[in-house]
């Protein structure tokens, strides 16, 4: 009965912040964009909502926070009490400092290499579409050969090689996702590589640089900015499962997964603070997810 | 090819199928090949070689060399690929760098327990997807659907330790289920059921929300057909529609979505074996990244991408012999 109330409380506060973020966003809104944010569904503005207070806390961690990243405040495992409003970790740190900074480190480090894959990804695809002939069909299989190992799999081996730090797992992490962005911007770099445009553009003596950044990235934004929410929410997913297997993002750099993983004997104890990063996990990923689903929606010219 | 030509009628079409299965699997071995030389090569990428990775820089050169002949690193890269995969295939995987033990009698045992939580897990979703798929499919847009589709959503979105976590917190803190698995080789099915009870239901949760929004797509998709409409202007019910007419169909798009949540499941018990200390395949690999014990990592990765690719070559298969049109080509 509890967590029923628990849970309608939850969707009713979610659906009221949607509702304000979206009010405010179409009266604030320049003119032509007014339409858009005004017919949006209420989850995707709770998720654009969401999406900025993370941005927000990330970029103001140091004023938020009301100690430091690293510094050690009281006893272990302390419970929810002033000053330490969510108690404290297992090494007597305080929660909430570390999950504002976790904002700050966690959110970063998968936007890095998000952004990483996307840049080697996409270039590497749809140069892969132009040039075409036997270059692209030696690409496009061996990235086929990468893509049948499963990437939890394939980045485990890679790191066990090359040895974790943050820099290997953000090399690690962008190098198997870009396999996954380069099947995508390829196959849509195919449709465009036959108009008739980019024919015109190859007689006129355009260069295959030029070709890639003038002619064919405007037309492949689309699907691509929709498969750059997806790719965060899979990226972020399994830099969070790397660190709370121990891997991934090494302490006293503050981190959701690892703090999950800290503080997990809490939990056998019937106490609710090791949830909390782990839930601004979820929360984010969802967050992204409604916005993208909202954008694929728009995007495919479905009305209802 | 004069078998092919002098075959008539039936046979001829049957063989065509037969042919293409064949050439699938051939296609399947190919690829385990190709995974086999990435999981072996891999560690060729390494500035220097693996044992000076190993020692790090301060390393002496006697230590180096030692280490060198224990890896057997001296030979050919080829050689010791080819030594390395018959010696896999015949079920001998080498000799941890961490404890010294044969990797086979290491990874025999946890192998059953990796699999029987997969099947746990994969008996549980499976019928749970498809019901709520088609129920979903069937009152579409009705507040069931909706509420089904948000979760769905969700539960994707979640990350499976915060999934497993809730479920502890929920059901074992009541003692309902114990939050950690003790397997001992005189455990009884029933008690192995009841103790893996929680990393198969956290399972379940991540995989059934992709399977019932594959499934009810794939229903929802053919709801336009002609033949539908026909079948609904006859008189039938709902229902029957959809179980006689629609799910036939769509057979050959949930078998693949299936196959493939079902080979997502031998790479999501990782994260779950962690969580509730269950002795499987996972947590021995997890356990042998942080010791840095390759020979173990690539004898468990072996086995994952191998158990990966061969799920989606059966769904390859299913959905072709599904397919009444690819079954009787004219």
């Amino acid at each position: 009965m509890k967590v029923l109330l628990v849970v309608i409380a939850a969707v009713a506060f979610a659906l009221a912040l949607g509702w304000v973020f979206r009010a405010a966003a179409w009266r604030l809104a320049p003119k032509r964009h007014t339409l858009v944010f005004r017919d949006m569904p209420l989850t995707a503005a709770f998720g654009m909502a969401v999406i900025l207070i993370y941005v927000v806390v990330a970029l103001f961690a140091p004023v938020l926070a009301p100690f430091a990243e690293r510094e050690v405040v009281g006893g272990q495992y302390l419970p929810w009490a002033a000053p330490y409003l969510l108690g404290t970790d297992n090494l007597g740190r305080d929660m909430l400092t570390r999950l504002i900074y976790g904002a700050r480190n966690t959110v970063g480090i998968a936007f890095a290499t998000t952004a990483l894959a996307f840049v080697v990804g996409s270039i590497l695809g749809i140069w892969a579409a132009v040039l075409g002939g036997w270059a692209d069909q030696a690409l496009s299989r061996f990235v086929d050969a990468l893509m049948a190992i499963p990437a939890l799999i394939f980045s485990l081996l890679l790191l066990t090689i090359f040895g974790t730090s943050i820099t290997t797992l953000i090399l690690v992490i962008a190098a198997v996702d870009a396999t996954r962005v380069y099947r995508l911007a390829r196959s849509v770099a195919q449709g465009i590589v036959v108009m008739d445009y980019i024919e015109a553009a190859r007689l006129r003596g355009e260069g295959m640089w030029r070709l890639i950044r003038r002619e064919i990235l405007p037309n492949a934004m689309a699907p691509l900015v929709a498969e750059f929410g997806l790719r965060f929410c899979f990226v972020f997913l399994a830099i969070s499962a790397l660190s709370f297997l121990g891997l991934g993002i090494k302490p006293p750099t503050a981190d959701w997964g690892s703090m999950v993983r800290e503080n997990a004997t809490l939990i056998t104890f019937g106490d609710v603070t090791p949830l909390l990063p782990a839930g601004a996990i979820a929360l984010l990923t969802v967050a992204v997810n409604f916005v993208v689903d909202w954008q694929l929606h728009r995007a495919s010219g479905l009305k209802e | 090819m004069n078998g092919g030509l002098k075959t008539v009628g039936n046979g001829g079409q049957m063989s065509d199928v037969w042919r293409m299965i064949g050439r699938r699997l051939l296609f399947g071995c190919l690829t385990l090949f190709v995974i086999s030389v990435v999981i072996f090569g891999a560690t060729e990428l390494l500035p220097g070689d693996l044992a000076r990775q190993l020692l790090g820089q301060s390393a002496t050169p006697e230590t180096l060399a030692a280490l060198r002949e224990q890896l057997g690193l001296n030979a050919p890269a080829p050689l010791r690929y080819w030594n390395w995969l018959t010696a896999a295939l015949h079920g001998d995987f080498g000799v941890s760098m961490a404890n010294k033990r044969p990797i086979a009698d290491l990874v025999s045992a946890r192998l059953g327990n990796t699999l029987f939580l997969a099947l746990y897990a994969a008996a549980l979703a499976v019928p749970l997807a498809l019901i709520l798929g088609v129920l979903a499919a069937l009152w579409r847009n009705s507040w069931f659907d909706r509420a089904a589709n948000s979760l769905a959503l969700t539960s994707i979105s979640f990350p499976e330790f915060f999934v497993a976590y809730i479920l502890v917190l929920w059901l074992a803190q009541s003692g309902l289920f114990p939050s950690m698995v003790r397997i001992t080789p005189g455990t009884t099915f029933g008690a192995r059921l009841y103790m893996s009870f929680l990393p198969a239901l956290t399972l379940t949760l991540v995989v059934t929300a992709h399977m019932m929004r594959m499934t009810r797509a794939a229903i929802i998709n053919l709801l336009a057909s002609p033949y539908i409409e026909m079948a609904r202007l006859k008189g039938m019910s709902p229902l029957r529609v959809i179980l006689r007419h629609a799910v036939p169909n769509a057979l050959a798009p949930i078998i693949n979505v299936v196959a493939l949540n079902l080979a997502y499941l031998i790479t999501g018990v990782v994260v779950v074996e962690v969580v509730f200390v269950y002795p499987g395949l996972g947590q021995l690999m997890v356990d042998a990244v942080t010791n840095r014990d390759i020979a173990v990592v690539q004898a468990v990765a072996l086995i994952f991408a191998s158990a990966y690719v061969l799920l989606n070559l059966i769904a390859d298969v299913l959905s072709t012999v599904t397919n009444p049109r690819l079954m009787h080509q004219r």
